[in-house]
């Protein structure tokens, strides 16, 4: 079961500072166990960040992106008291949304 | 006015409108999941073969690009990359790791409106040169930085 994410978000009045923590293994597919087996790569692939209805950052990502995987990012547009929904999805098809206020 | 039509109409194929399309129902995840996550780019083994998948117009060694990372990361799981691109109409950022089993890391798409300026943690399996590419106007912006990694990201 997906864990949820720490989201901050804080505006200054044009610009609105972003910073997401998802907690994901982020398993590459290449390492090994001590018995020699293959951990099968499990990894998110698509974070999809919106204000509104409107899409701020979309983000492809390979297993190359650190385990708990760290996302910041600025955009013009909101104020402070909006919404902020964030969405990942992995190669096994598993997903988890969060949201917080903007600050 | 029609502004929300043109803004459609400018965003259609872009990777929001498939995620919208995904959430009403009217795509199949399995076939919006292909044109959400370029499968060929990220399968690429290595970075020549990497960017002939992820570029589609000139290039050029950009200036206006400013990697913001360490010249020194001891630990190569956690290496922080930040990229801040400084010309106009910037549309995308790719972030590569040369020397890694599969270079490319991640890609950004920038709708208008939102900054060019993303800080992501990326594993580097050794010393590598970091390689991030900005799509402006249809024209890709190259610049790259070398990063020493003491400890590779990619055994246990």
């Amino acid at each position: 079961m997906a864990k949820p994410m720490k989201l901050r978000a804080r505006n200054d009045g044009e610009i609105t500072d972003v910073r997401i923590l998802m907690r994901h293994d982020m398993e590459t597919g290449q390492r090994k166990t001590q018995d020699g087996d293959l951990i099968p790569a499990h990894y998110i692939q698509n974070v999809t960040v919106r204000h509104g209805q409107r899409v701020v950052l979309f983000a492809q990502w390979g297993p190359a992106v650190s385990k708990n995987p760290f996302l910041g990012f600025k955009f013009r547009g909101a104020a402070a008291g909006d919404r902020l929904e964030v969405t990942w999805v992995d190669n096994k098809g598993d997903s988890r949304t969060d949201e917080t206020i903007i600050a | 006015m029609d502004s929300g039509r043109r803004a459609f109409i400018r965003n259609a194929g872009n990777a929001g409108v498939v995620a919208l399309l995904v959430a009403n129902g009217f795509l199949r995840p399995e076939s919006a999941r292909a044109a959400l996550w370029n499968k060929p780019a990220f399968d690429a083994t290595s970075l020549e073969e990497a960017l002939a998948k992820v570029v589609d117009g000139p290039l050029t060694e950009g200036a206006d690009v400013t990697i913001v990372a360490p010249d020194i990361a001891e630990n190569g799981a956690v290496v922080p990359v930040g990229v801040i691109a400084s010309m106009p109409g910037v549309e995308s950022i790719a972030i590569l790791c040369e020397k890694n089993p599969h270079p490319l890391a991640a890609i950004y798409d920038i709708p208008a409106g939102t900054l060019a300026d993303v800080k992501t943690r990326v594993k580097m399996a050794g010393t590598s040169n970091v390689v991030v590419l900005v799509r402006a106007e249809g024209k890709f912006h190259m610049a790259s930085k070398e990063i020493k990694v003491t400890r590779g990201g990619c055994g246990g």
